[in-house]
């Protein structure tokens, strides 16, 4: 049984700093500090959040937080946890806020290291799709098609590399995707990862309007629609079991969500054909392989 | 109080054990490997009251060390070379933010080409990264600076970062006769961790943030200050070392007959007993020859380099680094040091031990001569004059 919804408290832990506009990234901290309150302490690599969040005099975590290395966001998570551990604390939630980047590429050794151990600690991944601190550069959760400054004319050449699935295959105690559009699923998630022992990740798509062309206004459509048309499934891995969150509500909605954001512009109907084929086959696997019966609806 | 018969990394781990460090973290690497070993036994056997993390990299070791110092508790990581220059990342970063944690090198070759075996160039490379340095020269000095790094990186005046060197092999594997304090002493000598800025529920701290164009400086100065000020916390340190356990250390630099020496020998690490064997053998030919160990490469001796060799007629310096293209690093610190003192004496630089490779009582021997024949210059130990 998952536990309920947690109300969303008006304790403010990340505030005054300096995100653009409709950043779904700080909405990502800023909703899971408040699921995890004043005992967690922040963990934040080099990357867009620890950018716009800690510049001296300007420090805008009102709980403990620090900058790891942009590859040691779990291994400084995993020395705090032992550290605190050490001192006798047991109250307290060391929680990791690495983007795409800095999950997948540079800090996935670091990553797949804690899992391995076990270590007791929350690392959520905000996932924007590219290097977007250092101006929207091709990381390897960057999906197919999308344009970035790497990737200029055709757009990348390559799909998202599966970071839920990865971390499943660890064995991991605990891992879930999420969505910024979903935030009663995310918070219910950020909870329950709190109450298991163990190492827990949570993927959060987190859109990013400066990098993915798209209006200051439109993150919380976006990110509804990513997970509505299937391109973004919301789903648990528990006990050796994946089970989705929720279904595509209406497949349909895919080509109006790509061709909205400015990154995809350039897509032609073959490319887009290619997007439905790479969610298509998903979809299958996650039909066979996912506990897709006992889906629990959040919304 | 014990003596045993135990390598330079046994040593170096009996020193770590008795400083009780909460987290380890370690991967491991050649020649450090036995320090580990050594400490996850303890750990094991509950002889060390410790959490032992195996970290998936160096970069790891030295993040997770940080993340704990951070958290507030006593840490230590050792490694290698390779495995050094991996975590180097890592290395500005914990010194910048501060944190005393303590480090075990294994002074290694690097690559290309492979090599395992003893030279100083891993350590060298990061002697710009905000660290201590202090080099030992046997097991003995090795465990007691275990003990004394804590005492000194943990002194409010300085909470920097402290590595330990020990010659790869020729220290860390060779076997002496070495006292082991007993716990309740150690205790005495070193207070317990007393962390500052560090994480607190009570009052939340941002740790390692950043600082633009306007702060960064000021940073930079305290960190730079900090070092400095290491100066009083060493010559503190050894006080307190020696009025408990009765063993007298000499401060950043040692030194071995410079007093009324026309040539002096700088050198540092395991090097330096052969260095006065052969200083010894010089003076009995009629070349009046001394030696001076460089104990601790940051804070930089200068002062006291420039003091004791201010009456020399040649200084040289022998060390196992090489900058390809100019001299050791060693070298153009000492250089330095005699030029802002006002000192022009000739000097030169022996590039000797790369890779491991021995460097015999005539090599040193032969130092001794040519700087009493005047001769300057850069020169590899194991190279052909006519190649130079």
């Amino acid at each position: 049984m998952s536990p309920p919804v947690p109300e969303l408290s008006d304790d403010e832990f990340f505030y005054g700093h300096k995100a653009c506009a409709g950043c779904g990234g700080s909405l990502a901290v800023r909703i899971a500090l408040k699921v995890l309150g004043e005992r967690a302490v922040a963990v934040l690599p080099a990357g867009c959040m620890s950018a716009v969040g800690f510049n001296f005099p300007q420090l805008c975590f009102a709980n403990n937080a620090i900058i790891s290395t942009f590859a040691g966001t779990a291994s400084m998570m995993t020395g705090i946890e032992a550290g605190l551990r050490a001192r006798g604390i047991t109250d307290f939630k060391v929680v990791g806020f690495a983007g795409d980047g800095g999950t997948a590429d540079i800090g996935i050794q670091a990553l797949s290291g804690a899992i391995d151990r076990g270590d007791d600690v929350i690392y959520i991944c905000y996932d924007n799709e590219a290097y977007m601190n250092t101006g929207t550069q091709k990381s390897s959760l960057t999906p197919f098609g999308a344009r970035t400054t790497t990737t200029p004319f055709k757009g990348n050449v390559r799909d998202k590399k599966d970071m839920f699935e990865i971390a499943a295959a660890h064995g991991i105690p605990y891992a879930a995707t999420a969505s910024v559009g979903y935030l009663n699923d995310y918070m219910r998630k950020v909870a329950k990862a709190a109450e298991i022992k163990g190492t827990k990740y949570i993927h959060v798509i987190a859109p990013c309007p400066t990098g993915w062309g798209a209006g200051s206004d439109e993150t919380i459509e976006l990110a509804k629609e990513a997970v509505d048309c299937g391109l973004w499934p919301l789903a648990e891995y528990e006990n050796g079991e994946f089970t989705l969150s929720m279904r595509a509500k209406d497949p349909s909605l895919l080509d109006g969500h790509i061709r909205r954001q400015g990154r995809f512009r350039h897509l032609t109907s073959e490319d887009m054909e290619h997007i439905r084929e790479l969610r298509d086959r998903r979809w299958d696997r996650i039909e066979r392989k996912w506990n897709t019966d006992q889906r629990r609806r959040t919304q | 109080m014990t003596r045993e018969f135990i390598s330079g990394n046994d040593a170096l781990a009996q020193g770590v054990r008795l400083a009780s460090p909460k987290v380890i973290s370690a991967y491991p690497i050649t020649p450090q490997t036995t320090v580990v070993e050594r400490l996850s036994e303890m750990v094991g056997d509950g002889s060390l009251d410790a959490e032992f993390i195996h970290v998936e990299s160096e970069h790891s070791a030295l993040s997770c060390a940080i993340g704990a110092s951070a958290a507030g508790v006593r840490t230590f990581t050792a490694t290698s070379s390779q495995g050094l220059l991996y975590m180097a990342e890592c290395l500005p970063y914990a010194a910048g933010g501060r944190f005393p944690i303590v480090m075990m090198n294994a002074n290694r070759s690097v690559a290309l080409p492979w090599n395992i075996y003893g030279d100083q160039r891993d350590s060298l490379l990061l002697l710009d990264s905000g660290w201590m340095q202090a080099y030992a020269q046997d097991a003995q000095e090795g465990l007691d600076l275990a003990l004394m790094s804590y005492r000194i990186a943990e002194d409010p005046e300085v909470s920097t970062p402290f590595m330990i060197n020990l010659d790869g092999f020729r220290l860390t594997h060779t076997y002496e006769v070495v006292e082991v304090p007993d716990k309740e002493s150690a205790d005495r000598f070193l207070p317990p961790f007393r962390p500052i800025g560090s994480i607190d529920f009570k009052d939340p701290q941002n740790i390692g943030f950043s600082a633009g164009p306007e702060h960064n400086v000021f940073f930079k100065y305290k960190a730079h200050r900090a070092v400095l000020r290491s100066r009083s916390a060493i010559a503190g340190s050894e006080k307190a070392f020696s009025d408990i356990f009765g063993r007298e250390y000499t401060g950043l630099i040692e030194e071995y007959r410079c007093e009324d020496a026309d040539h002096i020998l700088i050198t540092l690490g395991s090097a330096s007993g052969l260095c006065r064997h052969a200083a010894d053998a010089a003076r009995s030919e009629g070349i009046r020859a001394g030696v001076l160990r460089i104990r601790y490469m940051r804070p930089f001796p200068a002062e006291e380099i420039a003091a004791a060799v201010s009456g020399a007629k040649s200084v040289s310096v022998l060390e196992a680094d090489v900058s390809f293209g100019g001299s050791g690093a060693v070298f153009s610190n000492v250089g330095a040091a005699l030029f802002s003192a006002g000192l022009s004496m000739p000097s030169s630089n022996y590039i000797g031990g790369l890779g491991g490779r021995r460097i015999s009582q005539g090599d040193v021997r032969r130092i001794f001569s040519d700087m009493a024949a005047g001769k300057t210059g850069v020169r590899f130990i194991g190279i052909e004059e006519g190649l130079q």
